[in-house]
């Protein structure tokens, strides 16, 4: 187990390091500086801001003091937002982004399971096939058709509630349906499959002989066997739900690390980029290693190696 | 060996499959001539912004008073070809490094694989948008350079086929190893090995014609994610820009101008409607060739 996390913490650092070189040379590609403006900047001021902005050198030089930065936890100034440090704008941003993707991760979890567990139940009746029809539409369409359709018709139409930004409560709620949708209806797929599978089994059998009643066949017994594969999908669901966020937060104007993420790419600002990445990368592989580790503990059948 | 026509009875005999595959023929062919048929001016700015639906415009006028329904078509047109030339390289790719590592085996494959492990947990869609913006002007660049002008304008689209290409392949060559592995070990490869077949002829005469109908179910399914990634990386900025129109830049457009005031639900809801049928049918179609096809995967 010990073994297990080690080996899968050193792949995490492995990977980290190829984001930040891969992401810190790619930038540097971009044609266009960050301080290209419409009119040229004096050479003598240009070359000050490439100072404080440690931008100045061999590039090899930039790219081996960036690391030492990144080790002691310094993620640099932006060179967009003058004087903020990048440090300072995810702080700010996070913990937004955080409460979206929490907030949709639980609609997504609990809702697609109970979905899913409601049409195994009742397979082949009207339930199970409505069910399905609208799991395959909210996978077919992609969260910035579902968002503005949802602000069309509830905030546009009928107005009741806020076509976007942040701060209450009644906002949350259209970014955080408009996230969680098309996860929800994978899990909801997920979960019916396997357990209509689970359902077959004998000792679903036995405990309905014993003249258990149907709830507490399907939702105790045979649920805590089904839900397995939906665990381990919630590593690749948070990851994607990262992703997802920074087109619902272009939506719905949240300010969210995904709107800072796509417009430091924009404005060719390179710290800020690298450092969204670094943190998304980090997040992504410490929630699959965290699913990894419970699904050992929910399943005594498998053993954890390498 | 079965029959080989049993599957595509069982396809024909699936409603949804069928209706989905005549949708999406019309579509195809709708955006093909749709265009052409249409007056020469109608992809054209002109002054009339935001006309609602009429007999003239049928799907109304967008912001800069180009034809929305002209837009929508063009949008076909490029969603669709990108979303089929991408699902067909990351075909390619996943097809060629599925079947080295479950016809080789042993330790390539498990170095192969652990190396797909590792690229699906790399947030693919992130570094696609660092990627294409730090690749499209040195790609126009050297177009330029080399005397391809008239391609230059495209380098987006190019670009886009690449990388999504590129990047799509992994859960392919995942199934197809599995596929291998499952083959190679039947008797039928042991008969061909022992009466002194090269290994080229093995792959491509015996296991070749045995995996082409999972590799075309899962290149059905690669066609919508593909065109999903496409508009994502357009409603970001980053993929298909103006002149030319992609679904995800035209709802990225009506996405801006859109609000309680001024509701121009017509920019919205055409987009919406023909990217929406186009992925609903694909991913019918999909799931109709998966069951034929390969039941065992059956959800």
């Amino acid at each position: 187990m010990l073994r297990f996390i080690i080996k899968r913490g050193i792949a995490l650092v492995i990977i980290l390091f190829c984001v930040v070189t891969l992401t810190f040379f790619l930038i540097r590609l971009m044609p266009g500086g960050p301080f290209d403006r419409e009119r040229k900047l004096p050479a003598n001021i240009e070359k000050q801001l490439l100072i404080k902005y440690k931008l100045d050198g061999p590039l090899l030089d930039q790219y081996f003091n960036y690391l030492g930065d990144l080790l002691r936890g310094d993620l640099r100034l932006s060179t967009k937002y003058r004087n903020r440090s990048v440090n300072e704008i995810l702080a700010q941003s996070l913990p937004v982004s955080g409460i979206l993707g929490g907030i949709a991760f639980c609609i997504a979890a609990g809702g697609g399971v109970f979905l899913g567990a409601m049409a195994a139940a009742n397979q082949h009746t009207w339930i199970d096939r409505t069910a399905m029809l609208g799991a395959l539409f909210a996978i077919s369409l992609p969260s910035f058709v579902i968002g503005p359709l949802l602000v069309l018709i509830f905030a546009i139409e009928i107005q009741i509630l806020p076509v976007g930004g942040w701060g209450s409560l009644q906002g949350l709620i259209l970014p955080s349906i408009t996230l969680a949708a098309p996860y929800a209806a994978y899990i909801a797929r997920l979960t019916r499959a396997s357990m209509l599978e689970v359902l077959t089994q004998d000792y679903i059998r036995t405990a309905r002989a014993k003249g258990l009643s149907e709830e507490t066949v399907i939702y105790k017994h045979a649920l805590r066997v089904a839900i397995l594969p939906v665990v381990s999908f919630l590593g690749p669901l948070a990851a994607n739900l990262l992703t997802g966020s920074i087109v619902v937060e272009n939506i719905f104007s949240i300010p969210g690390a995904g709107g800072f993420f796509v417009n430091s790419v924009l404005n060719r600002d390179g710290f800020l980029l690298a450092g969204v990445v670094i943190v998304y990368c980090a997040l992504l592989v410490f929630f699959n290693l965290v699913v990894d580790i419970l699904y050992g503990f929910l399943d005594r059948r498998i053993t954890l190696y390498d | 060996m079965i029959d080989p026509r049993s599957p595509w009875l069982t396809l024909r005999r699936n409603p949804a499959a069928v209706v989905s595959a005549t949708i999406l023929v019309c579509m195809a062919l709708w955006a093909l001539l749709g265009p052409a048929l249409a007056p020469t001016d109608a992809g054209e700015v002109t002054r009339n912004s935001f006309l609602p639906p009429s007999s003239q415009h049928l799907f109304g006028t967008d912001l800069n008073g180009r034809d929305l329904l002209y837009r929508v078509l063009l949008g076909a047109r490029i969603s669709l070809f990108v979303g089929i030339f991408g699902a067909l390289t990351s075909f390619v790719v996943g097809i060629i490094y599925g079947m080295i590592a479950g016809y080789i085996g042993g330790q390539v494959d498990s170095v192969m694989m652990r190396f797909v492990d590792v690229l699906y947990s790399i947030p693919r869609l992130i570094f696609l948008l660092v990627l294409i913006s730090a690749l499209d002007p040195l790609l126009r660049v050297q177009m330029e350079r080399h005397g391809l002008q008239e391609l230059v304008g495209y380098s987006k689209i190019i670009l886009l086929i690449v990388s999504l290409g590129l990047t799509e392949w992994l859960t392919m060559a995942r199934i197809i190893r599995g596929q291998v592995l499952g083959l190679k070990s039947q008797q039928f490869v042991l008969a061909a090995r022992s009466i002194g077949q090269s290994h080229t002829n093995i792959i491509f005469q015996h296991l070749f014609p045995n995996l082409a109908g999972v590799a075309l179910v899962y290149l059905t399914l690669t066609v919508p994610a593909v065109i999903l990634d496409e508009s994502f990386l357009s409603f970001l900025g980053v993929g298909i820009q103006a002149p030319l129109a992609s679904w995800g830049l035209l709802l990225s457009d009506a996405a801006q101008v859109i609000n309680p005031i001024k509701g121009y639900w017509w920019l919205l809801v055409f987009p919406a409607a023909a990217m929406s049928v186009t992925l609903v049918a694909l991913n019918f179609l999909g799931d109709g060739l998966r069951d034929a096809f390969d039941p065992r995967q059956r959800k």
